[in-house]
């Protein structure tokens, strides 16, 4: 990471997906009806001038499609979307163009068109590499049709992402260090690697309530983690965040503005947005509903529902939460400005071994990450 | 005033839900003396956590105008009592105002504990008892039976019970009947100096402190001075009244009567319940019979949840004192829990009544700590002290002995139920004193240590016999015991407001079950927390609760942190139900739950 300095982000959010995953608490929807993506391509690019008005000038370091599922949008209508921001804001050269991809065979099909509308790296959803947990997982791919997906990917786009549940209901550890080191084998500098979080309103969250699904303890959960850290440790990618891994150079620099608390601007159905405007910031989201959203998109340019000033103890407790998540932390100069004040109990969490300072920067350490929720709320106290 | 042979004073004796409250209503209305539109449920329980709990806590008065059958007018005052073991003292004194009472029995469940209690104190006042039995339109009514249990358990002549329905109203006009004609007229001399019994006290916010009396011999007006002749004090009466039950101001009140006065008398504790009511200037010259004054037998700690509403809790306890003499507070400070009260109570129900009343009426949440009894600690200087907080006794090398109070409970239990009612009065070192059958029921009576009921005897007799079992206790005196401290350390620091006072043979049993309870109830933390129960400086019980290993969010991104911030904030507002103890937070659920202990 050369530079801590946030950057400006850009949001897009596609919120279709062929089936809704069990897990999966984002925004998302099935249409059995084909979707008319054309139209919604448009509502993207009229909502992004809404909020090129209130960004001017803001050079974007990155732009991120999200979703739903964001592999299932035609090439052009990324293009059409992908124009509209080059017009809208000065563009970084170097700025990164991410999308989400499932690897699905007929996903894989549009990789080279994305890679000609400016998409130069992708984060594919393989999830398991294990038929039944697959399954289980309601994905709409096999293990090789994944790994042809994601072979394909590294040869088409710069820099690709390699992404993984663990922690799947029945997983030992045994399993995982051999699943994990066959994904070490395939990835090409960059691993998202996610426990397994029953997420409230998922079909996953009624079953877990049922009792008719069982996840490994915290115990086995906390091993899970530790071999995680250690094995792509080996493989010489950096824990640069709680669940990300990467070779220097191949971070996700979008999902660094989200944790270093950039600025960004989220168009779409549900989309979130923080702006800050001189010494105010501003949450900002977006109608979550996909056709409604396009109609207010069409009468108002814009579907924003809901903007709120953050105070600035909030910003201080959404700073601490997101920038304890990476490895350089915060700034302490920074939340103190924000808070007021010093974060708490810091003696007490340093000498725990918990947290540690270098210079004038709050970082967790390894020990401190895996209870970071805990570090946080003592911080935060 | 009415003369005396139209007169009936009455109670109504019975079991929680066996239907008291509803036929008090139904008499209520039969005589009118309520509209329809004003009628609600349990018309005489004004608190909403009487009507809630179906208790009564206050004792409560009706006058009913009632013309019987043969034509004559009749007065009636229905005295409602308190229903509870913890309030005996109470019910004593509002029997002592009746001449009768109606012992109303559910026809399918028959008699219980509480029931024998209280009858035999009616009986002891040498009341005419009209047995009613009640839900006799129920599908599981069992006339017969129950009116035969009613002549083996209780010895009373149940061949004229009155059956009835309080809920449709069936067969209450022969209550009404049965009332005038089996139960006797009150005597009293109207020319004698006045002599009254004072029944209750309340404190109401536009009239002062109300006090309901019954008259025994002549008379109480307007503008009279009178005196309270336990405490010599005088007054001089404002207002004289009765309740219908909407208060109605007389001129006077004669013999025979129930009714109330007020005289600028301040507080509630300066009115003691049983004390006789005299004329200052005639006095009567002996009190009546069976005063005492109210003694707490039950402390517990109240300390406020929030440590920022210390002097909300001290003026919700001032306002709820005001209404109740038995309740007594007095400032207390510990080392985990800050500034509080040590609080007396009549009984575990009276310390749940006051704190449910704190948090509901005054909205300030509590912790309660351990209940405990008050022991009787002698020195070795030949001094005896009385100790009504585990945390001041004296070191142990300065202690001759300790003497804890003993009670007499009676349980009665359906038979299927008896052995482990056995196995659990024998757990709390009962001696058992008497065991007889009455049908398939039995009934035990044993001496227990008070100290062994207070923590949750009432829920194990409850869960052990399936809700079946019914108890009721009179205290019997002190005996010496082979007490000690325990303390409960939480990571090698000493939480006062734990601390017990057990019985050696039952301390380690007791030190166990408290640790694992705590250990489930403190949640984890970032470093391992031993948590153990000591006597002196001897561990006889300790359970680790292990560190927190993992706990941290998978995924967090730009549409998440509004949500995560919110979660944080959620935290925060939780931490504030918590008690810092060294490095280590307990919630205040730990403090009362780790109290009520299930050994199995």
């Amino acid at each position: 990471m050369r530079s801590s300095e946030p950057g400006f982000g850009v949001y897009v959010h596609w919120p279709f997906c062929k089936a809704k995953c069990p897990y999966c608490d984002f925004n998302s929807h099935v249409r059995h009806a084909p979707v008319d993506a054309m139209s919604f391509a448009e509502g993207l690019v009229r909502e992004l001038s809404w909020f090129g008005e209130r960004t001017q000038k803001r050079e974007v370091a990155s732009i991120f499609f999200g979703g739903g599922t964001p592999s299932l949008m035609p090439p052009a209508a990324v293009a059409h979307v992908l124009d509209a921001i080059a017009k809208l804001w000065p563009l970084s050269p170097e700025a990164e163009v991410t999308l989400e991809a499932n690897p699905t065979s007929v996903e894989a099909g549009n990789f080279a068109g994305y890679r000609s509308a400016g998409v130069n790296r992708v984060s594919v959803g393989v999830q398991a590499l294990d038929a039944e947990d697959l399954k289980a997982l309601g994905r709409q791919h096999s293990v090789e049709e994944a790994l042809a997906a994601f072979r394909l990917a590294a040869r088409i786009f710069p820099r690709v992402s390699f992404d993984l549940i663990y922690a799947r209901p029945g997983q030992t550890r045994e399993a995982w260090t051999a699943e994990l080191a066959r994904a070490l084998a395939e990835q090409q500098g960059h691993m998202s690697l996610y426990q397994l979080t029953i997420e409230e309103g998922t079909r996953y969250a009624d079953l877990y309530a049922a009792g008719k699904l069982i996840v490994p303890d915290e115990e086995t959960g906390a091993d899970l983690y530790d071999i995680t850290q250690e094995l792509t440790a080996q493989a010489g990618l950096n824990a640069y965040e709680v669940s990300n891994h990467a070779l220097p150079g191949h971070e996700s620099r979008h999902n660094l503005i989200y944790w270093r608390y950039g600025d960004y601007a989220g168009v779409g159905p549900g989309a979130h947005s923080r702006i800050g405007q001189g010494s105010d910031r501003f949450a900002l989201s977006t109608e979550r509903h996909p056709e409604t959203w396009r109609a207010r998109v069409a009468a108002d340019g814009h579907a924003v529902v809901e903007e709120t000033r953050i105070e600035t103890a909030d910003q201080a407790a959404e700073y601490l939460l997101m920038g304890l998540r990476i490895a350089d932390g915060i700034d302490l100069a920074r939340y103190r400005q924000l808070s007021g004040r010093s974060p708490a109990h810091l003696a007490e969490l340093t000498e725990m071994g918990l947290v540690s300072l270098r210079g004038d920067r709050l970082i967790a350490t390894h020990a401190g990450r895996r209870v970071l929720n805990a570090v946080i709320s003592q911080l935060a106290a | 005033m009415t003369d005396l042979r139209h007169i009936r004073n009455f109670s109504i004796i019975a079991h929680i839900d066996h239907g008291k409250s509803t036929l008090a209503d139904r008499l209520i209305q039969l005589c009118g003396a309520v509209s329809d539109r004003e009628m609600v449920d349990q018309i005489l329980d004004s608190m909403d956590l009487e009507r809630e709990r179906g208790i009564t806590i206050k004792a409560n008065t009706v006058r009913l105008d009632y013309t019987a059958k043969s034509g004559e007018k009749y007065v009636l005052n229905l005295i409602d009592t308190p229903g509870h073991v913890d309030f005996a003292y109470e019910v004593s004194r509002s029997l002592a105002a009746c001449e009768g009472s109606l012992l109303v029995v559910d026809a399918s469940q028959g008699v219980e504990a509480q029931t024998l209690a209280n009858v035999y104190q009616a009986i002891n006042n040498n009341h005419e008892i009209i047995p009613v039995l009640n839900k006799v339109d129920l599908p599981a009514a069992e006339p017969a039976r129950i009116r035969q249990q009613i002549e083996d358990v209780i010895g009373l002549d149940a061949s004229d019970a009155v059956e009835i329905s309080a809920k449709t109203g069936l067969g209450v006009p022969d209550v009404l009947e049965a009332i005038v004609n089996r139960l006797p007229a009150p005597k009293g001399d109207r020319s004698a100096p006045l002599k009254a019994l004072l029944v209750d006290s309340w404190y109401d916010p536009y009239l002062g402190v109300v006090v309901l009396l019954r008259i025994v011999d002549g008379e109480i007006r307007k503008g009279q001075k009178i005196k309270l002749m336990s405490t010599g004090a005088s007054y001089q009466v404002e207002r004289v009244g009765i309740s219908r039950p909407k208060r109605e101001m007389v001129d006077k009140l004669g013999p025979g009567e129930i009714g109330f006065f007020t005289a600028a008398i301040k507080q509630v504790a300066d009115t003691r319940v049983g004390d006789t009511v005299t004329d200052e200037r005639n006095p009567a010259t002996t009190p009546l019979p069976g005063f005492k004054p109210a003694q707490p037998v039950v402390f517990a700690g109240f300390f406020p949840v929030d440590a920022a509403r210390f002097e909300d809790l001290r003026d919700a306890m001032g306002k709820l004192r005001l209404n109740d003499a038995s309740f007594s507070f007095e400032m207390e400070t510990s080392a985990a829990l800050g500034f509080g009260f040590r609080c007396g109570f009549l009984g575990l129900l009276h310390l749940e009544i006051i704190r449910e009343r704190i948090e509901r009426e005054f909205n300030v949440d509590v912790i309660t700590t351990a209940p405990s009894v008050i022991y009787k600690v002698n020195l070795n200087d030949g001094s005896q002290i009385e100790l009504h907080n585990p945390v001041d006794l004296p070191d142990a090398n300065h202690i001759t002995s300790i003497e804890e109070p003993w009670i007499e409970a009676t349980i009665l239990v359906p038979d299927e139920y008896l052995g482990s009612i056995l196995k659990l009065c024998e757990d709390r070192r009962g001696r058992q004193k008497q065991l007889t059958y009455a049908g398939t029921r039995a009934m035990v009576v044993y001496d227990l240590p008070l100290n062994e009921v207070v923590f949750d005897f009432y829920d194990r007799l409850k869960s052990v016999s399936r809700g079946y079992a019914s108890f009721d206790y009179k205290m019997v005196g002190y005996e010496e015991g082979d007490l000690v401290r325990m303390g409960i350390l939480v990571n090698a620091e000493a939480v006062d407001a734990l601390a017990m006072i057990v019985h050696r043979g039952r301390a380690e049993q007791r030190g166990r079950v408290m640790c694992e309870k705590l250990k489930e109830l403190i949640p984890r933390h970032m470093f391992q927390i031993p948590i153990q129960a000591a006597i002196g400086g001897k561990i006889v019980a300790r359970e680790t609760l292990s560190a927190l290993r993992k706990d941290v969010t998978a995924k967090c991104y730009g549409g998440d942190i509004t949500r995560k911030r919110k979660l944080l904030d959620k935290q925060k507002e939780g931490k504030k139900k918590m008690r810092q103890f060294g490095k280590v937070e307990i919630p205040q659920e730990a403090f009362i739950a780790a109290l009520k202990m299930d050994e199995n």
